[in-house]
């Protein structure tokens, strides 16, 4: 009876391979009718063998006891797969990549478009009978759910990730007259506006390597400076203002980008507040110091102290307090505790905040083009090699090549710095200790420190909130008005209905779509990559973890860069559609639901899941019965940041937007180069609005954990925006 | 569980209105005028026919090489405004598709002088003529009124001009030069000008906007943005250079492939008609209008009072000069220290 029932659930993928084939178009933007069979008899013959292969499988379904354990099954599912991809891939728009194709086909020279809905359905169906296969022959100890969600991850991985680099990667060796070479690599690599030392030496200016170096390791410095700061104060002193600095250190990360550094120029541009008052003061004329290194660092730190607040606070409140308190028993002073106990714990938080706030600041986008001046980076100089007047992929893909090497070298180095060394201080003995308060000296400095970051922050979301509802913030024109917020969102109802005439509806509507559908898919593919790697065992599982981690290592500039690369042509042509950007979104935020889910898991024993299946249920029914109710912090934790995220990030998508599906964050871009300051922020006040009420409705819709519990916290990592 | 999908349900329904009144027919815009602008000809538009306009506004440069980018399948159904090069570039390249508008009748000799340069592949919108604007509270004595003046040393960081190879004001700006003083004499001159430039801008009317705040003092743009900045209560004065200058064709094409072809020709000759043309004005555009019967608007700079080169445009809009100029603009002005 079992069997059979699971043989008939294995009929359906060859079932929607047969549908695939035979009824839905085969190529993007094809007639209803023009299926895969249809195309194949009208010329395009090298589409026979799939829709042979999928009848052959169907007759094979239907005929033989269990298809799935028959060599002619396997032989099929791969065979299908194989052809699948080297057609697609071999066959482009304008005729065969591959001289041996079009030799044997002769109408390939003609070409063929992209991917249509049943190329897509097919290559789903192929996967799913390949699990099917796999899963009859032991994979995951024979759990077909389990079994199907790794190779579908896998898959959608390879294709979404690891493909696109790949890709940028070869475009980094193509030069101008498109031919595969090292020569342009090279010559592009070693030029001297990348490696030039030419400020430092006073001659000239400094290459952008240079320049991104010398950002991220001051901006890393003082942002993990300051967060320490902030760390020391909340853990360690009566400081008055804590529940401030907690609230604080939440605003950057549903702040659009490019508000801060507006807000910056508002305050501190040639005419800005602080600027003139401070020329006055002085009697100096006004200057541009803003623009560049100075504007760019201090719109970092503002954005990344709260980070490096957040991984130092959850270090200092780990430490053991009875390590303090034996040092404090044994005649210590304070001072001497905290050098010699203290620090020495806190020194791999130190560096891991380090570190990430020095990723952060390469891969940011925003700060730079709004305060750059002429101060260029690499992220910077990426998009403007892709949106340029000079489209030049192949500079671009050098530059991303340039990037990725420097990011991943800082998460190498960050893992292996904390593999050094033991920092245990939490075990099973008491820790009932009492926390050492922080000498009065460093408990000063960091004041020092903190009032102005506090003072700074107030004054810049003040600006923020005001710059949209004034007729003109940058020239300090305060007459109130909603003109702005009209012109981005004015609508009209008339004869035709509802008629938006705003500018910011078309971006509006996109970011909150692609938002929408791209949380509860990024929630879902991470939590069950999560319940994978926590709970299941297959070969390759190790591989299959840093895999996942990758595509959060990768800078957005560099995804989006890699996407171009990849997606514009076919078989996978999707630049210009609202899936690239649901599918950027799922895929770079795929192991922050991933890291929430295994951090989840692993305070949950697995006995309850045994049990479960000891009664009969199967891996998707344990998932969904046992395992989700407990995890529902994890799964609250991955909706809200991907939703976040895809309101607020832009390194990526401005690769990815097109006229007819605009996001947000690009279409404030545009406003704040054109100097439309006001609109830029009216606009991100909404943005943030929305965030606000979309994450409040998610709490109420998903909810905590039903547990007698208090509910810990738990701060998430950020991938490298 | 029921109780969670009837809620997302829910959430979905009230999403659907926002996608379902797409109207059946729409065009997608690529727009070079100034933001503003755009939005107020792609709303008239709306209103007039009812089709769904999606507007992206670039600079000329950037919507040219964004259409070749997309050569292979088109996205874009018209390309609007802008300045006249990048157009002309772009239909010798054979990117924009050949129309005869029965409003070609209705405009100005110079109009349609560059839809014949083209083929008809393109076609006259407005003119403008070059020039630069300058803060009046920042530049109180002995203010520039020359394209040499912008040389003196008290402007030494002061200056703004957008970068040739995104915006095409700046490539008008570096075609007149090159016409009224020589190649060499040229970029002799822009080199010395460097040294005044604080940010070689993306788009052609950001400096303007730059000195209009105070950021920057000076800003090279089109006499008609410098005036819009004035008219929104700028200190800024419009300077004519006293050597003479250039002057743009504002131009548009109709994209070669585009989806939607139907609705682009209603465009297209609905952006010819006078009361079209006449949008522009009230969205502080004061260009003069290509349409005989149009109103050109008080404010706009009367171009029988500037000094006017003879401007070449069948040779700086073709792609071999302006490829040979902008790459020597790489090389010696735009890798200049700063």
């Amino acid at each position: 009876m079992k069997a059979l029932w699971e043989g008939r659930i294995g009929l359906i993928w060859s079932g929607l391979l047969l549908a695939a084939v035979l009824a839905l178009p085969w190529y993007k933007g094809g007639a209803t009718l023009a299926s895969a069979l249809a195309e194949g008899v009208a010329g395009r013959v090298w589409l026979l063998p799939l829709v042979g292969a999928a009848l052959a499988l169907a007759l094979l379904a239907l005929l033989s006891r269990d298809w799935r354990i028959h060599p002619a099954g396997a032989a099929l599912v791969g065979a299908g797969l194989g052809w699948l991809l080297l057609q697609g891939f071999g066959i482009g728009l304008r005729g065969p990549a591959l001289p041996g194709l079009g030799l044997l086909f002769p109408t390939a020279l003609e070409g063929q478009p992209g991917f249509g809905w049943g190329a897509w359905l097919a290559g789903i169906a192929l996967i799913g009978a390949l699990a099917e296969v796999l899963a009859a022959r032991g994979f995951c100890r024979g759990e077909r759910f389990a079994a199907f969600a790794i190779i579908g991850i896998v898959s959608a991985l390879s294709l979404f990730v690891f493909f696109p680099i790949v890709k940028l990667m070869s475009a980094a060796f193509v030069g101008p007259d498109g031919t595969l070479a090292l020569t342009p690599f090279l010559t592009r690599i070693t030029a001297s506006d990348l490696w030039s030392l030419g400020c430092l030496t006073g001659s000239g200016r400094c290459g952008v390597v240079i320049n991104s170096l010398v950002l991220g390791i001051l901006s890393a410095a003082l942002a993990t400076a300051l967060g320490l700061a902030l760390a020391l104060l909340v853990a360690r002193t009566d400081f008055r203002m804590k529940r401030l600095l907690r609230a604080i250190s939440i605003l950057p990360i549903i702040t659009p980008p490019f508000v801060v550094g507006v807000a910056i120029l508002v305050l501190f541009g040639r005419t800005g507040l602080v600027t003139v008052e401070v020329a006055e003061w002085f009697g100096v004329r006004p200057t541009r110091w803003i623009y560049g290194l100075p504007g760019i660092l201090l719109a970092q730190v503002l954005a990344f102290a709260p980070v490096t607040f957040l991984v130092l606070l959850a270090a200092l409140e780990a430490i053991n307090p009875t390590l303090e308190e034996a040092s404090t028993t044994l005649g210590a002073k304070p001072v001497t505790t905290f050098r010699t106990v203290t620090w020495p714990l806190l020194r791999p938080a130190l560096a891991a905040a380090f570190l990430l706030a020095f990723i952060e600041s390469l891969a940011d986008f925003g700060n730079p083009i709004v305060l750059g001046g002429s101060y260029d980076v690499l992220s910077t100089k990426i998009f403007f090699a892709v949106v340029g007047a000079q489209y030049d992929l192949g500079q671009a893909a050098t530059l991303s090549v340039l990037l990725l090497t420097l990011t991943i070298a800082a998460f190498w180095v960050q893992t292996r710095w904390l593999g050094r060394g033991s920092y245990v201080t939490v075990t099973g003995k008491s820790d009932a200790g009492l926390v050492a308060p922080v000498p009065g000296l460093i408990k000063w400095a960091a004041v020092a420190a903190v009032v102005p970051f506090v003072l700074f922050t107030v004054g810049i979301y003040a600006i923020v909130l005001m710059g949209g509802f004034v007729k003109d913030i940058a020239r300090m024109d305060m007459a109130p008005t909603f003109g702005h917020l009209w012109t981005a969102f004015s609508f009209e109802f008339n004869e035709r209905g509802i008629q938006l005439f705003g500018s910011a509806w078309n971006s509006m509507i996109t970011t909150l779509w692609v938002s929408a559908l791209s949380a509860p898919l990024t929630m879902a593919v991470g939590i069950l990559t999560a319940w994978l790697i926590a709970r299941q065992d297959f070969t390759g599982k190790r591989a299959f973890e840093f895999g996942t981690l990758l595509s959060f290592a990768i800078p957005g500039t560099v995804v989006g860069v890699s996407y171009i690369a990849a997606f514009n042509v076919p078989p996978i042509d999707i630049t210009g559609t609202m899936a690239i950007l649901v599918i950027c979104f799922v895929f770079r935020n795929l192991p922050v639901g991933m890291r929430a889910g295994i951090a989840a898991l692993a305070q949950i024993d697995r006995s309850m899941e045994e049990a479960s299946q000891t009664m009969g249920a199967g891996g998707g029914r344990v998932l969904r019965d046992v395992v989700l109710p407990l995890i529902r912090p994890a799964i609250f934790t991955a909706l809200v940041y991907s939703f976040v995220t895809a309101m607020t990030a832009v390194s990526a998508v401005i690769f990815l937007v097109s006229a007819r599906h605009n996001m947000a964050t690009a279409y404030i871009m545009g406003r704040v180069e054109n100097g439309e300051y006001a609109l830029a922020i009216a606009y991100s006040t909404v943005l943030m609005l929305v965030m606000v009420a979309c994450v409040a409705a998610m709490n109420g819709l998903v909810g905590k954990r039903k547990l007698g519990r208090r509910s810990t916290v738990t701060g998430t990592p950020h991938p490298a925006e | 569980m029921t109780k969670r999908f009837a809620l997302i349900g829910a959430t979905a329904l009230a999403l659907m209105p926002i996608g379902a009144f797409a109207q059946p027919k729409e065009l997608v815009l690529y727009c070079s005028v100034n933001e503003e602008w755009c939005r107020a000809q792609s709303e008239a538009f709306m209103r007039e026919t009812g089709i769904n306009v999606l507007m992206t506004r670039k600079s000329s440069g950037e919507t040219y090489a964004q259409i070749k980018a997309e050569e292979g399948q088109p996205r874009g159904d018209v390309w609007w405004g802008g300045t006249g090069d990048p157009h002309l570039q772009a239909a010798q390249e054979g990117l924009t598709e050949e129309y005869q508008s029965p409003m070609l009748s209705e405009l100005q000799p110079w109009a349609t002088a560059q839809a014949e340069t083209s083929g008809y592949k393109t076609v006259g919108i407005y003119a403008g003529a070059l020039g630069f604007g300058y803060n009046s509270t920042l530049v109180t004595e002995n203010p520039p009124a020359c394209w040499a003046d912008l040389l003196d040393e008290r402007y030494a960081e002061d200056i703004q001009v957008a970068n040739p190879n995104s915006s095409g004001t700046a490539y008008t700006m570096l075609a007149t030069m090159v016409q009224l003083m020589g190649e060499d004499e040229a970029f002799a001159y822009l080199a010395k000008l460097h040294a005044n430039i604080n940010q070689y801008t993306k788009s052609g009317s950001a400096p303007i906007r730059a000195a209009a705040t105070g950021e920057s003092a000076i800003g090279i743009v089109f006499m008609h943005d410098a005036v819009a900045e004035t008219v929104s209560g700028a200190p800024i004065v419009t300077v004519a250079p006293c050597e003479g200058t250039g002057y743009e064709v504002g131009s548009m094409s109709l994209i070669k492939g585009g989806p939607n072809p139907e609705a682009a020709k209603m465009w297209y000759d609905w952006a010819l008609s006078a009361a079209a043309q006449e949008i522009g004005a009230t969205a502080k555009s004061y260009q003069v209008p290509s349409n005989t019967s149009a109103s050109t608007p008080p404010e706009a700079p009367k171009l029988a009072d500037i000094k006017l080169i003879d401007y070449d445009f069948a040779k700086y809009g073709s792609s071999d000069t302006r490829a040979a100029l902008l790459s020597r603009w790489d090389a010696e002005i735009g890798a200049l220290p700063k």
